[in-house]
């Protein structure tokens, strides 16, 4: 299994939820993060202070999948997140070694 | 028995009442511009001020301020009115008293408690709550309700040298921005500050403080004229100049850094109400519009000074009532005619002797406040400590002092999604 994970534009969130749906990802995680990579903060000014504001409100996207869906989950994922501009975010994928289903106890892809 | 008006007393207590509910409105506006940790604490600060200072005014504050003067020599008042006796009698020195004592009294106890209030900005964040109490009501006592002897009461001595102060530009203004600077050095500045980011968390609350203390400076203001007939003028006076502020700190924003905001807009219209408070009653429409033009732009580019100092003034008491109450006070030497009731001005062929008195009401106004704040603070300081420790700090004071959070913010926000019917 792999656990797939996004950091995302919070107004694209829908689309992704809507993406990973369609190719058939049952449930999923969501935070909301703060962080920056190339797209740097933005300035605010209260009373003419300026405050550089250095993280960007993210969402953090989290699946776990089969092994062979996890190309799907990234393509769906990077297609719905994608506007092409500055900010879009990241996706990574890691190995799962196991997991559990707390209501059943079920392991493995039986508690996917 | 003395005759008084039906019309006037009615003014007066309907604008104590307006007075009064600047102090949430106060509240509100303070408790937007502060961290979201710390907005109840804010709160209760404010609502802790109004009873501490509600109660020391009837028993004591009211008497020293306005009671018959101690020896004639105008420093202060006696205890003759204490706890309100013999209160049936007139404001001592008052000409052409058309309002009952007792009205004049809690009209007057709204002014001291605002004017406390206003120092819970500049101590945002970082104040215990006994000691905080403990100072508001020795400065209440013995910065407030001596300055406002000598200004407010008749046989006060500034009030006999002539200085014109309608409704506290020196007494409220420049007294609560002095003596706000002064109590933020002696507490300090807040941990991180200025290198951290303290940004309002609630700009929408502090609007709508902002709408609160306009509609109540119209009884702050024209309620002084003590007289339901004589009112107009300073309402009109202060609607203008307010106005005009705003105008004035959104066009200074413009410039200074490309955009107005929204905290500014209304940071310019309180700038505006601090400056014609006292000259409402004394200026035409000329005088109005300027004076509100030069506080919001004048205390739009103050707001800057405290970084220079690196003072933690933290909400720009001293920007907004102190440099706004200097522009209204001097203002009244420039713009003043007796065509509205005071003296006339400089620029109404009044020479400069107003100007004058003007200037000594703002100069001692500004030594006293500025010293005997500090000396206050330093006291309590010394004695009981006026900060929470760094982790209660850390924390927040609504947890730490408070055991409440203003806010539930335990539903995430994200990812809800909108049901219609049929879908």
């Amino acid at each position: 299994m792999r656990l797939v994970t996004a950091v995302i534009k919070p107004f694209r969130l829908q689309e992704v939820q809507d993406a990973l749906h369609a190719v058939g990802v049952a449930g999923m995680t969501v935070s909301e993060v703060q962080g920056f990579g190339r797209q740097r903060g933005h300035t605010e000014v209260y009373r003419g202070a300026e405050y550089q504001v250095d993280f960007v409100p993210k969402v953090r996207v989290e699946v776990v999948c089969e092994d062979a869906d996890a190309d799907r989950v990234v393509e769906a994922i990077e297609s719905a997140a994608r506007t092409g501009k500055i900010g879009d975010g990241k996706i990574w994928v890691v190995p799962v070694e196991q997991l559990v289903r707390v209501r059943t106890g079920q392991r493995g892809s039986a508690a996917l | 028995m003395h005759h008084y008006s039906a019309g006037d007393t009615a003014w007066v207590l309907a604008s104590a009442a307006l007075v009064f509910f600047m102090v949430p409105g106060l509240a509100i506006f303070y408790g937007g511009m502060v961290r979201r940790k710390n907005v109840l604490a804010m709160l209760m600060q404010n609502f802790i001020t109004i009873a501490v200072v509600s109660l020391l005014w009837v028993w004591v504050g009211y008497s020293l301020a306005f009671g018959p003067d101690w020896g004639g020599v105008g420093l202060l008042g006696t205890f003759h009115f204490a706890a309100l006796s013999h209160i049936g009698q007139l404001v001592p020195g008052m000409a052409g008293q058309s309002v009952p004592q007792v009205a004049f009294v809690v009209f007057q106890m709204m002014f001291a408690i605002v004017t406390a209030a206003l120092l819970t900005g500049s101590i945002a964040d970082r104040a215990r709550l006994g000691a905080f109490m403990v100072f508001i009501a020795a400065w209440s006592i013995i910065v407030y309700a001596p300055l406002a002897h000598w200004v407010f009461s008749p046989e006060g001595w500034l009030a006999k040298r002539g200085v014109e102060d309608f409704a506290g530009g020196s007494v409220v203004e420049v007294d609560s921005g002095l003596s706000g600077l002064a109590i933020a050095l002696v507490i300090g500045r807040r941990r991180g500050w200025p290198r951290e980011l303290m940004r309002p968390h609630n700009v929408p609350l502090s609007v709508l403080g902002a709408g609160i203390l306009w509609f109540g400076w119209f009884g702050f203001n024209a309620g002084s004229a003590l007289s339901a007939g004589r009112a107009g003028t300073a309402f009109v006076n202060t609607n203008t100049a307010t106005a005009a502020a705003l105008l004035a700190w959104a066009a200074v924003e413009k410039w200074r850094t490309g955009k107005p905001t929204t905290l500014g807009a209304v940071s310019g219209a309180v700038a505006g109400a601090v400056a014609i408070t006292p000259a409402c009653g004394f200026v035409n429409t000329v005088g109005a519009t300027v004076i509100g033009l030069a506080a919001g732009a004048l205390c739009a580019l103050a707001v800057r000074l405290k970084f220079r100092l690196g003072v933690d003034e933290s909400l720009d008491v001293l920007a907004v009532h102190g440099v706004g109450g200097y522009v209204g006070m001097l203002a009244v030497g420039f713009f003043g005619t007796a065509a509205a009731k005071g003296l006339n001005g400089l620029l109404y062929g009044g020479g400069a002797s107003l100007l004058g008195h003007q200037a000594l009401a703002v100069l001692v106004t500004t030594a006293w406040a500025f010293g005997a704040t500090a000396a206050i603070g330093l006291a309590v300081h010394k004695l009981m400590g006026m900060r929470v420790s760094p982790e209660a700090e850390v924390a927040g004071l609504d947890i730490s002092l408070h055991e409440e959070s203003a806010y539930d913010l335990e539903a995430l926000s994200i990812g809800g999604r909108a049901r219609h019917g049929g879908e």
